[in-house]
């Protein structure tokens, strides 16, 4: 990689206070980077901590410890003042256009709200239209209200007032999740356009693999608050290192000739206030051995790391090498 | 994480059929143009225009005494006379005058520095919210009539150290219900969104969340006319409020009270404020109903 | 044999403040005796109404017209006893949400054994041997610790099992299932379907499962359904059904999802949104959105015709489809 990162994840930890459970780590220590004109893909079941990474991402939330970086800066977390010009480049795409759009509030100002400042007079309502456009929306959509929408509609609304401030990374939290078959496909080569296009970069959270595989250059793959796996997504996908990554792909249900049930996983994903010690995926895994009583390290392997005994040759059984 | 159908949505369509059922199915014509809510309004439209129109509709001079007292109902006095020979249908229509305006004052005043102090304490939440709900708590300890005679009784009772005193005693309520409202909307995505783009916290409040959280207050402000009709009332009974010979509704009953077998001196005046009352609290009901967007707005 | 369960030309209209809306038109389907059979299409297509249909669920004021025989009798125009005695003996029903159908203050137990007593007039400790039974037969870890807990103490994918354990519990021979696995994570989604498939197997049970999600449907059922605009536009053994579609719209649904088999392809989305209920074009409820139309595709909707082995087809075109995957 010689582009410096766009954003960059150093030892993200998230906590936050639940009521008779004390403090959860949602997030354990996440090291993750994205390029401009970069796709990277974030997959993992409910509960791994993917949108609490999202929220820390933007400075909805404090990271407990680590750094998030946009643009070599570090992330401010939302306080009492607007945020400032230069993070306003790092927009959210969430996941419920229902609720990521002000019931009340006519589209375009909603628009508005992120056109800066320097955009002024009729130059501002052009920027609007501008924006619709870009979105595969008609201009008349700015004078409307939200519940006049489909559910794909909205979504592709809320992408649009992303889009205003002109921003250079966006974080999208399970954007097309509430959404058909139909507009799925259309909200997503929205956003992989927008990225192409616009040489932004994006961190597409999803719990869809394969939706995941169809569009990310990077896919990392996280479980219990650590991502035990990211690798270009070809090669993720071809030779998963990572026993959940492998677990991951073959419970995706395939279109085949005859019908053939995807492989199941033991075990269930553990509450992160208990997380099991050592390797958290140990008690689910088929591989498990003596050494996943410690923590694996996160090894570099060239393009790819893993966070797995398996891949440590001076621990590793043979038999286990191949997934 | 991963449900197609919108929890929102959901409970909006339970909220609906809820609605619906109350009102007897989805047969039956909307709140607006129920009998009752056409009632409350022509009753407070015809209390508007005798108020209006006092000085012509008043056979008498509210204030001026006659030596005919206590004369029961007749075709010269309709609702008879007080102790003083007063007409007290002309006090009863100058009553308006005072009693209405007067309630929607401390309703207004209320819900402007509850629904400011609950705006704050909902958004900034933390220490702030922590110190004005318990000042609430302290609001709400206290009877509210008893609260509001002490204050009347400090401040000295004439009219506007009544209505400071209502304004005191109904605040919290407002606070709350405004408080509550922000809180569940805190997390909505459109405010995070809002605040990614760079609108700063002062233009959210004012664009973003109350718009969103003051329809509550509006309705419970309705409601709450009644009330505040009732209190002031309560407040002149007492001698706490409007000074006398004023024609204020509570004073008269008040007047009325100390001899029941003159029934007309206080039931006139009684039955004013009882039509304003229960008028005012069918109209919230309606007002409810109506302005609750997840009933009007449908999908 | 006769199919347990024989649909024929079922039609729906539901009451709306803007007049009947007709959801469903000339749908017709079967399933047999301990087959799964898969129902699929996006959401408004009248896919899960189908289901509340058989179940006697529609809302008062529906209009139905067709037939729908289950094991020979006629479910149309039961009264509540005659539903009384379909429901939960002879269909049962699990949803997307199974907190939906878990009462959340009563424990597991009481919820099984209530069931089986009032269906199956069991005394009380004949049910309870029989609701550990079951819960051992959804593998649920510990039954009989189970049956003391609430519904709130087990994960998604636990109460989705509990859910479908409960409408086993009568011992019904066609469980429909209404996307059971939607709201769930694939790892559970493939445990919950493994279940399925050898409830069938072991106990002859037949499922009508609906999905809006074709791989779901290739992986567990042999033949399927695709719904649109309440119309069968395509059936057939799923296998074939999803490897070369003949029906336009099982093609467009087939390219605008992901296949996982390639990188970098980009999704090809379908033009436009499903129709409105009532606002169906005339002709061919697929002809605004498809790149085949052909005049005669707005005259009349294309009855289902046969088309290949096992297969038929709602379409007068039958263009040459190219399949992405």
């Amino acid at each position: 990689m010689n582009t410096p990162a766009r954003l960059s994840f150093t030892d993200v930890e998230v906590e936050y206070r639940s009521r008779g459970r004390g403090r959860v780590r949602a997030v354990a220590g996440v090291s993750l980077e994205v390029s401009p004109g970069q796709i990277v893909g974030l997959v993992g079941e409910s509960g791994c901590g993917k949108s609490t990474l999202a929220r820390a991402a933007v400075g909805l939330s404090a990271p407990s410890a680590g750094t998030v970086e946009y643009a070599g800066r570090p992330v401010t977390p939302l306080g009492w003042r607007p945020r400032s010009g230069a993070e306003v480049g790092l927009q959210m795409v969430f996941q419920n256009p229902y609720a990521s759009l002000n019931p009340r509030r006519t589209i375009g100002s909603q628009l508005l709200d992120g056109v800066p400042a320097a955009v002024t007079g009729s130059a501002r309502r052009a920027r609007v239209h501008e924006l619709l456009e870009r979105v595969a929306m008609p201009t008349s959509a700015a004078q409307r209200y939200p519940h006049q929408f489909s559910g794909g509609q909205r979504q592709r609304l809320a992408i649009a007032r992303a889009l205003a401030p002109e921003p250079r990374m966006i974080i999208a939290d399970e954007p097309v999740t509430a959404l058909d078959a139909s507009s799925q496909a259309q909200v997503v080569n929205l956003l992989v356009g927008l990225v192409r296009d616009l040489d932004m970069g994006m961190l597409f959270i999803s719990h869809d693999l394969a939706l995941v595989h169809e569009i990310a250059d990077v896919t990392a793959v996280m479980y219990l608050g650590r991502i035990v796996e990211a690798a270009p997504t070809r090669e993720l996908w071809r030779e998963p290192r990572h026993p959940y990554t492998r677990a991951l792909i073959d419970a995706v249900p395939q279109i085949g000739p005859t019908p053939r049930l995807p492989a199941i996983l033991a075990g269930e994903v553990p509450d992160p206030a208990n997380a099991p010690t050592g390797c958290r995926f140990r008690p689910r895994c088929p591989h498990a051995f003596a050494p996943c009583g410690e923590q694996p390290p996160t090894v570099d392997l060239g393009d790819r790391s893993v966070a797995c005994w398996l891949t440590d040759s001076a621990t590793a059984p043979t038999v286990a090498r191949s997934l | 994480m991963t449900t197609l159908a919108d929890p929102k949505a959901e409970r909006a369509l339970g909220r609906r059929r809820w609605l619906g059922r109350l009102r007897g199915g989805s047969t039956s014509r909307p709140v607006w143009r129920q009998p009752i809510t056409v009632v409350a309004l022509t009753i407070l439209g015809g209390w508007l225009l005798l108020a209006l129109l006092a000085d012509v509709l008043a056979p008498y001079d509210p204030l001026a005494q006659s030596p005919d007292t206590y004369a029961s109902p007749s075709g010269a006095h309709w609702f008879g006379t007080d102790s003083l020979g007063r007409d007290i249908f002309s006090r009863v229509v100058h009553g308006a005058r005072l009693s209405i305006p007067l309630a929607l004052a401390i309703v207004s005043l209320a819900l402007l520095v509850g629904g400011l102090l609950g705006l704050v304490a909902g958004y900034v939440g933390r220490f702030v919210d922590e110190a004005l709900m318990r000042l609430t708590d302290l609001v709400f300890a206290f009877p509210q009539i008893i609260l509001a005679m002490a204050v009347t009784a400090a401040f000295g009772p004439n009219t506007r150290n009544a209505v400071l005193a209502l304004v005191i005693v109904s605040w919290p309520v407002y606070a709350r219900v405004i408080r509550s409202a922000v809180l569940s909307m805190r997390g909505d995505d459109y405010l995070n969104a809002a605040r990614l783009l760079g609108v700063g916290p002062i233009r959210a409040l004012r664009r973003d969340v109350l718009p969103n959280s003051i329809g509550p207050a509006i309705v419970l402000a309705t409601l709450e006319l009644g009330n505040a009709v009732l209190l002031l009332a309560a407040l002149s009974f007492l001698g706490l409020g409007p000074r006398p010979p004023a024609a204020e509704w509570g004073s008269m009953v008040a007047l009325g009270a100390q001899d029941l077998s003159m029934w007309w001196v206080s039931v006139f005046p009684g039955l004013a404020i009882l039509t304003v009352v229960m008028a005012f609290n069918v109209l919230g009901d309606a007002l409810r109903d109506r302005l609750d967007p997840r009933y009007t707005k449908g999908r | 044999m006769a199919p347990l369960l024989d649909v024929d030309s079922l039609a729906v209209t539901l009451p709306s403040p803007r007049g009947p809306l007709p959801i469903l038109h000339d749908v017709s389907l079967t399933v047999d005796e301990g087959e799964l059979v898969g129902i699929a299409g996006e959401s408004g297509c009248g896919k899960s109404l189908t289901a509340q249909t058989l179940l006697g669920l529609l809302p008062p004021g529906a209009a139905v017209t067709g037939s729908a025989r289950y094991a020979g009798t006629e479910l149309l125009g039961l009264d509540a006893r005659g539903w009384q005695r379909v429901r939960g003996a002879g269909i049962a029903m699990v949803f997307q949400d199974p907190s939906a159908a878990l009462h959340p203050m009563l424990t597991v137990g009481r919820q099984l054994t209530e069931h089986m007593r009032v269906h199956l007039r069991m005394d009380r400790r004949a049910a309870g041997r029989r609701a550990v039974e079951l819960l051992d037969q959804v593998r649920i870890p510990d039954p009989e610790r189970a049956l003391r807990a609430y519904p709130h103490q087990f994960s998604g994918g636990m109460r989705q099992r509990v859910a479908i354990a409960i409408a086993l519990a009568a011992r019904p021979r066609l469980l429909i299932a209404d996307e059971p696995t939607t709201a769930l994570d694939v790892t559970v989604q493939a445990g919950i379907l493994a279940l399925l498939e050898r409830l069938r197997a072991e106990t002859g049970l037949a499922v009508a499962f609906i999905t809006h999600d074709l791989g779901v449907l290739s992986a567990l059922t042999t033949r399927g359904y695709i719904f649109y605009a309440g119309r069968v536009v395509e059936t057939g053994p799923t296998g074939s059904l999803l490897t070369a579609p003949t029906h336009p719209y099982t093609a467009a649904l087939l390219g605008a999802r992901p296949h996982g088999t390639q990188t970098g392809a980009t999704l090809r989305p379908i033009p436009g949104a499903p129709p409105a209920p009532g606002e169906a074009p005339p002709g061919c409820p697929f002809q605004p959105r498809c790149g085949y139309a052909e005049p005669s595709c707005g005259e009349a909707p294309p009855p289902l015709t046969p088309a290949g082995v096992d297969r038929s087809v709602a379409c007068v075109v039958r263009p040459h489809l190219e399949v992405a995957a």
